[in-house]
This record gives structure tokens, C-alpha cells and sequence, in this order.
């Protein structure tokens, strides 16, 4: 076991590892993160060992590398096959034998395992080239796809921990902070407070004990980043942590995790095993006389547990229930003590700053916000996946040309951007670039990086009420404004989109919702009422259509819509009413069938069992 | 008498809950952990084993219950031997997840929450779990299973079925449709 005791050992073994690095040789990477393995990665993992026959891993003549997430999920299970960097998608098991004896013996592509670009059909064979990689801007998730997440070596082969060396023995604290500061930084779980200016508070605490936490508690419902992060590249956040903490004095350090999430904090658990067997952490870092532990703490499902008081409350083992602040962290956190949280995005660029300099961090991105900013995009969007784009790209281009568009000819209607604390931006403002400051004042956030991408067929009052059934379920329960507030709210916009509504609910909730933002306690009920808000301002006629002609105008509101099966494509085959848990659905065998409205609850199930595509609604 | 598969599920051994106690020694900043090994050993957070905890760590019971009783992972009833946890994140919500619950619904002859009377199957929603891209997912013991249809329910109803259950003839769920299995999932 290397125990490393200087950063000359640290670059002696670097050396070494990068010696026995052979760009030629022929390697196939798996992806094999959390998307990928529901997809079948792992089967396939062993079907490519079977066909290599003993050819594959260290001894053999091919590397056969499981990596984290690069992004492009939709397409998964993905293989890349180096030296060449040709990008294989949707590749099954069954593949595997061809992969082997084909590109990997005689050299050729396999055509129909390439990308094909859905707008001209042309296919992509080197993995550059793909549309949704040329556009984007790598820098924190550079090595995700490319390295075995759990193996320190493949760090260190890209230049690991050598920012790390640097700020242990080039650098002051003070040094460390004014770089960070000088970066611009800011905060990538949401609020973005400048990185630099917060580690200066926490530094300036005098205090026996301080604690830096990293905050992977991702409750965002509909976001990924930060998983795909710890899956991909664990050692990146370790590296920052361990930076941050000489930095501020910190003498321990914690990663609050999601219990959710299993194989990110696995690959975290290797990670910090990994750093402590080599020293690069516990006692005497890398020989400097620097001390530094992180221990792993697991959330047990609470959202509002995203939330630094509440997370802190959480890891001293208590209901995870916000509290005021001032005191802030940095004056009192954990156990009392002064404490630093930032998101796993923000520690995981402290190695970049450092290693490549604050100028370097700061040449992309807008006047105010810098960097690049990392997006997990879902909905209704053809690529469907996790991308980092520089900051201050416009909208229009991270939906359209990145995003690559809405699927089938549906027609772009909102993205929403920050979840349940953000908002929504209609069609109008595609061309606004995004920053912290430029989407707030569109009245959405920048929030930790979730974005939804709604068409036509979303119905933006369902989207409202559903936000605000996941913050009024996740409220703590502590203040009245969020615990009622959240409950009324909801009661108003459920009422709505049963059909119930009444004109004046529209006043209702636009009186309601600012007053549950300022008076409730914490973060989490003072953005709760922003969807409604948001989709209020910009798609009021929505609400207008629910609540005065009784109709959802894209079609999903159960209490407002009738299904209908369309008697011209009906072939009596029986399976919707074979399906149908109401029994609304009657008909002889061969013959058109019949809905029966008063006993149908619009559940959808015969839309989806029906080969014919015979089910309408309106 | 020979015990029941549910009541070896509902009495914790006190060597058991000692054992989870003394891999954590940080005093009452390890309940969390503590309960998460007891939920994860039993499904659920028996009562004696919370008022031993308790006794142990030692923290006040009504401490102990507020924790258990804030976090969504705990469960204060015993849940089945099967759990099938529907993800009602937003991308899984926007792609049809009430659809899947409801057809777990009828297979399971339960309600969303709900655990089947013979401690077989239990039917749950969990927030994002970060695999958005193949929404809507559906977790089992056998793992994540992605872009669920009706008769994707029906398949994955009948692997787990096909597991075996601890009282064989008890909870057999509804019988699956066979036509609707061999449906296509619409393009
Ligand atoms: C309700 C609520 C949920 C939050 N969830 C998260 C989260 O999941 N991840 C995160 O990093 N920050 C979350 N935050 C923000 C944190 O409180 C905190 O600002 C952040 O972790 C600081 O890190 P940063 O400066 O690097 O952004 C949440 C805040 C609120 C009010
Ligand atoms: S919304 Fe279901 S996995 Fe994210």
C-alpha cells in the first residue's frame, strides 16, 4: 500500500500510474451509473467479459472500464470504444459478442448501435462529435464517462489531487479563500451565495472545533446532478472537502447523503477509504501535519432535510426541523460549532480553481454568475440526460440545440427551473440567458440545476398543484404560515383541477401566496408558493379555462375531460375492457366499444393498453 | 407452537438491536443511523425495539419517536416482504407514474402506503431517485426497473410473485391479464 507522505511522492506515483498508461490501447468503457444499470449494464458488463474470453481486464489485451454517468441517459446502456472514441448507445447484451469481434477485432463500426441525429438521420460515429457533447462546456464533469469512478488511480492519472498538494504546501488559508473568492463561485445548491465570501465567515470564527459538510441530500424531485457527480467522479468532491477544510481549520468534515441514492454512496465509501489507505486523508495529510476525517451520514427521506439547519439537526440525530437564522453556520452550526455547507458541485469545482486558477474558472460565464452551470433536463425533451453548459447560454439554446427539442411535433410550452422552489418561463423568453440574477427576475431560480421541459400537452395548473402537493407533504410542520399555507394553497389549486374551482380561487391564491413567502420560517415555504406564482404570470388563461369555461386545455385534468374510444379505429379486441379497473368499458368481442362516462375515472389505462391508439380525449 | 413468518418479523431479538447499537457509538447523534439498520433489518420500526433504543443510546422515547416519526424512510407498521416503491418525482410524475400506481393498486388489491394483510407486498411512492431519464421507475428488491408501461406492472408483478412468498397460499395478487400483458407499450 502507498502511503503517500509528500506531494513528491504524490507526482512519483502519478508518474508511475500515467507510465503504465497506454493510449493505444484498445479499452471499452461501460457506463455503468444508476440510469445504466436499470437498463441492463451490468448483464452486459458480462456478457463483454464472456466474449473476451480472458482477454479483457489488466492481463489480458483489453481494458474493460465500468464508468460513472457522462450524461446522455436516454440512450444507455452506453459502450465507448477507445482509442477510436467510437460512441455506441442502447446497446444490449446480446451486442456484446459483435462489439468484440468486430470493432474490437476487425476494426468495423457496428451502424446500428451509432447515434442517428433525430433531425436529418445522420449517424455519429466518435463520441466528440455527438451533438449534445460538442455543445457543452466539461469542466466538473470532464472525467464523468471517461474513469473508473473506484479507482483513486484513474484519478490521479487526470491530475487528481494535485490542487490538493498545492493548497496543503503552496498556499496560506487566507491564499486558498482569495482564489476561491477571486473565481466567483457561487453556491451550486441553489441560493448561490459567493463560495469565497462564505468560507471567510466561517474562517474568521474562532472556535476549538469547525465542520465543513457537504451537502448531497438532492431533493430536488426531478434532478440528477449530484448523483451522477458522486457516482461518476467521488474523488473530485473528497479532494474539495479536504481543500475547503485547511482553508477554513475545519477538524472534521461530514457528506450528508440520500439514503436513496446506494451506488453513489458506495463509490463515495471506496473513495474515502481509497484516500485514507493512501494519506490523503486522516491524520498528517500528504505529510503536511494537517488533520482532516469525512464521515458519510445518510438522510432518511425528508426533503426539507436540503435545508443547512435542518440538515445540520439531522446529523446530530434529531427531527430534521429548520431553524432561524442569524446564527448562521458559519457563527453556530453543528453541535454549536462553526460550520461551512456547500453542495456537492460547488466542492467538486474547488479542485479546478485551484489547480487551474481563479481566471481560468472565471473566463466563462456572465458578469455576475461564472463558471459553467450543470442542468439535469427531463420531460418533454428528446435527449434527455445531464449537461454542463457555460453560464449565460440562452435558454433556446440549451433546450433546442443541446436538449435537442421537443419529441414528435408537439410544441415547446414552459420550462421549469428549480423545482418545487422555482418557477416556469413560457415560450417568450427563450432568448434569456441564464444566470442567478437574469432568472430570478423572471421569477425563477436557478435552484440546484433541475429543469423540466413541459409541451402542449402539460397542463400548468396540474404542474402547480403538484409542486405544491410535494412541499405541503415535505412541509416540517414547525410554522404556521408553511404548515397551513401550503394546505390551503393546495386545496385551492386540487379544487381547480377537479373541476370545482370558482372564479374567485384565482384572487384567492394570489393573495394567499405572497404571504405565505415572507412569513414563513424557512427557505422551503418561503419559494413554495413560487410555481403558482409563476404560472399564474405567465399562464393565467390556463387557470382562467379551469376555473370559468370548466375546461383543461391540455387534456389532463381528470375532473374537466371525457375519453372517448374512436369508433373508426375500435376493433373490439376487448383489451381496454378487459383492463379497465372501473368496468366503464363495455362491448362485444369484434364490435366498437363503449365508454360509460358517469362510471369512468379518466385513470388513462385504456390510452395505454390500446394497440390502436383508439382512446380520445377531450 | 411453531412461530409465524409474522411474528419472527415483529419481535426483535434483544441481541439483534444490541448488536446495531454497538456498531454505533456516537451517542444520541447515532439514532438516525441506529434506526435506519433496525428499519433495514426488520422493514419496519418495532415498538420494543425503539423503547430499547431508548433505553440504550439512552435518549427520551418521545425523542425517539419524533425521529421516527419525521423521516419518510421509517415505518411504524410492519411492512410486506415485497415493496414496490413507485418514484412521484416531477419526471416521473410528467411521464405517466400515476398510471404504473395505478395498476399496482389493482394488482396488490392495496392502496398507495398500504401493506397487504398477510405481510406480503406493500405499496409505497418515493421522491426523485435520480434516475429521471428512465421515468417512470418502479424499485423491488430486484433493483430499478425503468420507463414503465401497464404491462411492463405486469411483468415485473409476476417476477416478483415468482419469488415465493414465506405463506404460500395467503396474498396470491389478482390475477394478471394476460392479454394486457402482451400489449405493446404505445410508441
Ligand atoms: C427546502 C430547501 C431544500 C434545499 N435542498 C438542497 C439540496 O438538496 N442540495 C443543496 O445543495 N442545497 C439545498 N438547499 C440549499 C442549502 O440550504 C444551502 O444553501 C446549500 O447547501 C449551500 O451550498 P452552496 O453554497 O454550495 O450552494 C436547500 C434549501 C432549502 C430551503
Ligand atoms: S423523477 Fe423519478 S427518478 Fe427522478
Amino acid at each position: 500500500m502507498k502511503q503517500l507522505a509528500s506531494p513528491k511522492e504524490l507526482e512519483a506515483w502519478r508518474q508511475e500510474i500515467l507510465a503504465g498508461v497506454d493510449p493505444e490501447r484498445p479499452c471499452l468503457r461501460v457506463c455503468d451509473g444508476t440510469g445504466c444499470r436499470a437498463l441492463g449494464s451490468q448483464e452486459l458488463l458480462g456478457k463483454l467479459h464472456e466474449a473476451l474470453n480472458g482477454d479483457g481486464g489488466e492481463n489480458g489485451k483489453v481494458d474493460v472500464v465500468a464508468t460513472g454517468c457522462p450524461g446522455v441517459w436516454e440512450q444507455g446502456p452506453l459502450v465507448s470504444v477507445d482509442p477510436q472514441q467510437i460512441a455506441y448507445m442502447r446497446v444490449s447484451p446480446d451486442d456484446a459478442e459483435a462489439i468484440v469481434n468486430e470493432t474490437l477485432g476487425t476494426g468495423e463500426v457496428i451502424d446500428k448501435l451509432l447515434y442517428k441525429d433525430p433531425s436529418n438521420g445522420e449517424q455519429i460515429v466518435k463520441e466528440p462529435d455527438l451533438p449534445f457533447s460538442s455543445l457543452q462546456t466539461r469542466r466538473v464533469t470532464a472525467l464523468s464517462g471517461q474513469i473508473d469512478p473506484c479507482r483513486i488511480e484513474a484519478y490521479l492519472a487526470h491530475g487528481g489531487y494535485a490542487a490538493l498538494a498545492r493548497a496543503l504546501y503552496d498556499m496560506d488559508p487566507e491564499g486558498i479563500i482569495d482564489e476561491v473568492t477571486r473565481s466567483g463561485l457561487r453556491g451550486r445548491g441553489g441560493a448561490g451565495f459567493p463560495t469565497g465570501v462564505k468560507w471567510k465567515f466561517c474562517r474568521q470564527s474562532q472556535s476549538d472545533e469547525k465542520y465543513i459538510i457537504c451537502n448531497a441530500d438532492e431533493g430536488d424531485p426531478g434532478a440528477f446532478m449530484d448523483r451522477s457527480l458522486l457516482e461518476a467522479n467521488p474523488h473530485s468532491i473528497v479532494e474539495g472537502m479536504i481543500i475547503g477544510a485547511r482553508a477554513m481549520g475545519a477538524t472534521a468534515g461530514f457528506i450528508y447523503a440520500r439514503s436513496e441514492y446506494p451506488l453513489a454512496v458506495e463509490h463515495l465509501n471506496l473513495a474515502l477509504a481509497q484516500a485514507r489507505e493512501h494519506g490523503l486523508l486522516g491524520e498528517n495529510i500528504l505529510g503536511s501535519g494537517f488533520n482532516l476525517d469525512i464521515d458519510i451520514r445518510l438522510g432518511a427521506g425528508a426533503f426539507v432535510c436540503g435545508e443547512e439547519t435542518a440538515l445540520m439537526a439531522s446529523i446530530e440525530g434529531r427531527p430534521g426541523e429548520p431553524r432561524p437564522r442569524p446564527p448562521f453556520p458559519a457563527q453556530s452550526g453543528l453541535w454549536g460549532k462553526p460550520t461551512n455547507i456547500n453542495n456537492v458541485k460547488s466542492w467538486s469545482s474547488i479542485p479546478l480553481i485551484i489547480a487551474n486558477g481563479p481566471e481560468w474558472f472565471a473566463e466563462v460565464g456572465t458578469e455576475k454568475s461564472k463558471g459553467t452551470a450543470i442542468f439535469s433536463m427531463v420531460g418533454k425533451i428528446n435527449n434527455t440526460g445531464l449537461v454542463e453548459v457555460p453560464m449565460g447560454i440562452t435558454l433556446r439554446e440549451l433546450i433546442f440545440d443541446v436538449g435537442g427539442g421537443v419529441p414528435g411535433d408537439k410544441e415547446f410550452k414552459a420550462v421549469q427551473i428549480g423545482g418545487p422552489s422555482g418557477g416556469c418561463i413560457p415560450a417568450d423568453h427563450l432568448d434569456a440567458e441564464i444566470d442567478y440574477d437574469s432568472l430570478s427576475k423572471l421569477g425563477a431560480i436557478m435552484g440546484s440545476g433541475g429543469l423540466v421541459v413541459t409541451d402542449e400537452d402539460t397542463c400548468m395548473v396540474d404542474l402547480a398543484r403538484y409542486f405544491m402537493n410535494f412541499v405541503q407533504e415535505e412541509s416540517c410542520g414547525q410554522c404556521l404560515p408553511c404548515r397551513w399555507g401550503t394546505r390551503v394553497l393546495l386545496d385551492i389549486l386540487t379544487r381547480i383541477c377537479d373541476g370545482e374551482g370558482e372564479p374567485e380561487d384565482i384572487g384567492r391564491l394570489e393573495e394567499l401566496a405572497p404571504m405565505v413567502k415572507v412569513s414563513s420560517l424557512c427557505g422551503l415555504g418561503q419559494t413554495a408558493p413560487n410555481p403558482v406564482l409563476s404560472t399564474l404570470r405567465y399562464f393565467r388563461d390556463e387557470y382562467e379555462a379551469h376555473v370559468i369555461e370548466k375546461r383543461c386545455p391540455a387534456g389532463i385534468c381528470r375532473g374537466l375531460i371525457t375519453y372517448e374510444i374512436d369508433e373508426e379505429v375500435c376493433t373490439g379486441c376487448m383489451v381496454c375492457a378487459r383492463n379497465c379497473p372501473v368496468d366503464a368499458i363495455s362491448g362485444e368481442k369484434q364490435e366498437v366499444h363503449h365508454i360509460d362516462t358517469d362510471v369512468c375515472t379518466r385513470c388513462g389505462m385504456c390510452m395505454q393498453v390500446c394497440k390502436f391508439d383508439g382512446i380520445r380525449v377531450y | 407452537m411453531a412461530t409465524t413468518g409474522q411474528e419472527r418479523i415483529i419481535q426483535p431479538r434483544v441481541s439483534d438491536i444490541r448488536k446495531i447499537l454497538d456498531k454505533q457509538s456516537n451517542g444520541a447523534s447515532s439514532l438516525l443511523a441506529v434506526l435506519e439498520d433496525i428499519q433495514h433489518q426488520y422493514r419496519f420500526l418495532p415498538r420494543d425495539a425503539l423503547i430499547m433504543v431508548s433505553e440504550r443510546i439512552p435518549v427520551p422515547l418521545s425523542r425517539v419517536y419524533s425521529v421516527a416519526t419525521f423521516y419518510n424512510a421509517f415505518s411504524l407498521k410492519p411492512r410486506g416482504r415485497h415493496c414496490f416503491q413507485v418514484c412521484t418525482g416531477t419526471a416521473c410524475h410528467v411521464r405517466g407514474a400515476t398510471l404504473v400506481i395505478n395498476r399496482l393498486e389493482t394488482l396488490l388489491g392495496i392502496e398507495t402506503g398500504e401493506t397487504s394483510d398477510d405481510l406480503e407486498y406493500t405499496l409505497e411512492t418515493v421522491n426523485c431517485l435520480g434516475a429521471c431519464a428512465l421515468g417512470p421507475i418502479v424499485v423491488t428488491e430486484q433493483g430499478y426497473d425503468g420507463m414503465m408501461t401497464i404491462s411492463k406492472v405486469d411483468k415485473l408483478m409476476r417476477r416478483v410473485h415468482s419469488l415465493g412468498s414465506e405463506n404460500a397460499d395467503a396474498g396470491k395478487p389478482a390475477q394478471v391479464d394476460a392479454a394486457a400483458t402482451d400489449t405493446a407499450p404505445p410508441a
